[in-house]
């Protein structure tokens, strides 16, 4: 474009004109740090902001915690938005375009699809993050909602469950993951009763390691949940909704009031919540020429969010990125401080990829269970897990250490909240692993609340 | 510049501590103590971090 001569730049790397039109898809945590990002970096030129929900940029850890609690977040309908939205459009400059899901991009070209509207772009993020899973026979794109049956992802989704919640509903969760533990959990402090279904023979096994998910499991059956281990859901019995009635949280024409098991067992429920994993929101981007993973079709990214296609980058639940700190295998997060941290990387790196660096995360999440909180640094793909305090009859909780050759690489800690930043400094530092060790077990548990 | 942590939203996650361990400490109670609340100006850009990095918006920079 620029007639001026000029060093040719390396492939693959800073597009040959200054960004001056920057459109970042998806408008939660990784999209709201990407627009945030690229301010604070000098960028003072057009800047979009495209989101599927109308809801501007809101936090969602809350929604499966504090939010279904009995004073719900405080009392409050909603949750914290990070900014009003007059501080986007007016102190950031950000052309909101909310509730309107991108549909199709155009690398070519170098177009976003919302609709029929095209958005051009010089510098993109994609930041559309991931959607839960239905199982089978209840999507409601297939066959319409099922008034009960929910999933929790959005603001939406809690409003339904807590609603269910409030009305006494009895809850079965499908999938003993975090989302659905927590929403076990803010049940069985309401009292109600609450079942728990998971196909595995153990929680979380894959995100965890079977010696964390028993422990996990100990968590539920402690606190009254029934938890049904190694069994899978065969489908839901349901009653069409009478004419004039109330219609059922979520749903219209047909609610649920039972959930069939493999074994042929049927347990009641007026609330379903299907906590059964998300996939990459990424079928908008198919046929467009960025890489997609051939497994989950995440965006395959490079150590710093590129994806090859120019002025292409990704953030968040969608990126399958190599992490310098693990040999650089390619993992893809669903974690609150992966989105936050990829957000503000990817809009540096698009508007100066001559200054991006590897982005090298030290996988972080939080759980809230039953009044206690499991805190995990690193990555569970290890040569061995060992329990190194096991301090729950005392009430001074748990850790497990996850060891790669002599190296500490991951930590599970169950209620010693001061160990946990501790324990992510030892793996960020690629410390020794005998020294992590030490570490733990010459510090005393936290005294018994 | 004066380090302010609202310690009835500090939920404890840590991040503070993560970005900024000379000033930060998660407890055993799950909160955060702020361990030097008045740092020099050459912390400045640590603690914008720190700051940032709080899921939860507990704390701000004063100054």
């Amino acid at each position: 474009m620029s007639a001026e001569p000029s060093v040719t730049p390396p492939a693959g790397a800073a597009p040959a004109t200054p960004v001056r039109r920057l459109v970042v898809v998806g408008a939660s945590l990784a999209g709201l740090r990407a627009v945030e990002a690229a301010r604070r970096a000098g960028y003072d030129g057009a800047l979009t902001l495209v989101g599927a929900e109308e809801h501007l940029p809101y936090d969602r850890p809350p929604l499966s915690k504090a939010f279904l609690d009995v004073d719900g977040a405080r009392g409050a309908d909603t949750v914290m938005t990070f900014r009003t939205e007059e501080q986007l459009r007016d102190e950031l400059g950000v052309d909101l375009r909310l509730g309107s899901p991108a549909t199709g991009l155009d690398t070519d070209a170098r177009e976003v699809l919302v609709g029929d509207e095209r958005i051009p772009y010089d510098g993109l993020v994609i930041a559309t993050g991931s959607v839960p899973r239905w199982l089978p026979g209840t999507d409601p794109a297939d066959d319409g909602p099922v008034g009960g049956v929910t999933q929790l992802r959005t603001l939406d989704d809690a409003r339904t469950v807590r609603t269910a919640l409030e009305a006494g509903a009895r809850l079965v969760v499908v999938g003993a993951g975090f989302i659905g533990s927590e929403v076990a959990s803010a049940a069985r402090k309401r009292g109600l009763p609450v079942t728990v279904v998971e196909a595995l023979d153990l929680p979380l096994t894959r995100s965890i390691g079977p010696e964390v998910g028993a422990v996990c499991a100990d968590l539920h059956r402690a606190a009254g949940t029934d938890l049904r281990l190694g069994v899978g859901v065969a489908g839901l019995e349901t009653e069409p909704v009478a004419a004039g009635a109330e219609p059922a949280p979520g749903g219209a024409g047909r609610r649920v009031t039972g959930v069939r098991l493999d074994d042929g067992t049927v347990l009641p429920a007026d609330l379903v919540v299907l906590g059964i994993g998300v996939r990459p929101a990424t079928a908008w981007l198919e046929g467009s020429g960025v890489p997609l993973h051939e497994g989950d079709r995440g965006v395959v990214v490079d150590a710093t969010l590129a994806t090859g296609v120019p002025g292409v980058y990704a953030a968040g639940d969608v990126a399958h990125v190599a992490n310098p700190l693990y040999d650089d295998e390619h993992h893809r997060l669903e974690h609150w401080t992966n989105a936050a941290d990829h957000g503000g990387a990817a809009a540096r790196h698009l508007l100066d990829p001559a200054a991006a660096r590897p982005v090298e995360t030290v996988p972080y999440f939080w759980s809230d269970w039953y009044d206690h909180r499991l805190q995990f640094v690193g990555t569970p793909r290890a040569d061995e897990v060992r329990v190194v305090a096991d301090d729950r009859a005392s009430d001074g909780g748990f850790v497990a250490l996850y060891r790669r050759a002599d190296r500490v690489v991951g930590a599970l800690v169950l209620d010693r909240p001061r160990d946990v930043m501790k324990l992510r400094r030892r793996i960020a530092d690629r410390g020794p692993w005998d020294e992590a060790v030490e570490h733990v077990v010459t510090t005393p548990p936290r005294a018994k609340r | 510049m004066k380090i302010v942590a609202a310690l009835d939203t500090c939920e404890g996650l840590g991040m503070c501590e993560a970005m900024a361990p000379d000033f930060f400490e998660v407890g055993d109670d799950g909160v955060v103590e702020v361990l030097d609340d008045s740092p020099g100006e050459e912390h400045r850009t640590d603690l914008a971090a720190a700051v940032d990095a709080c899921p939860v918006l507990a704390l701000t920079l004063q100054g």
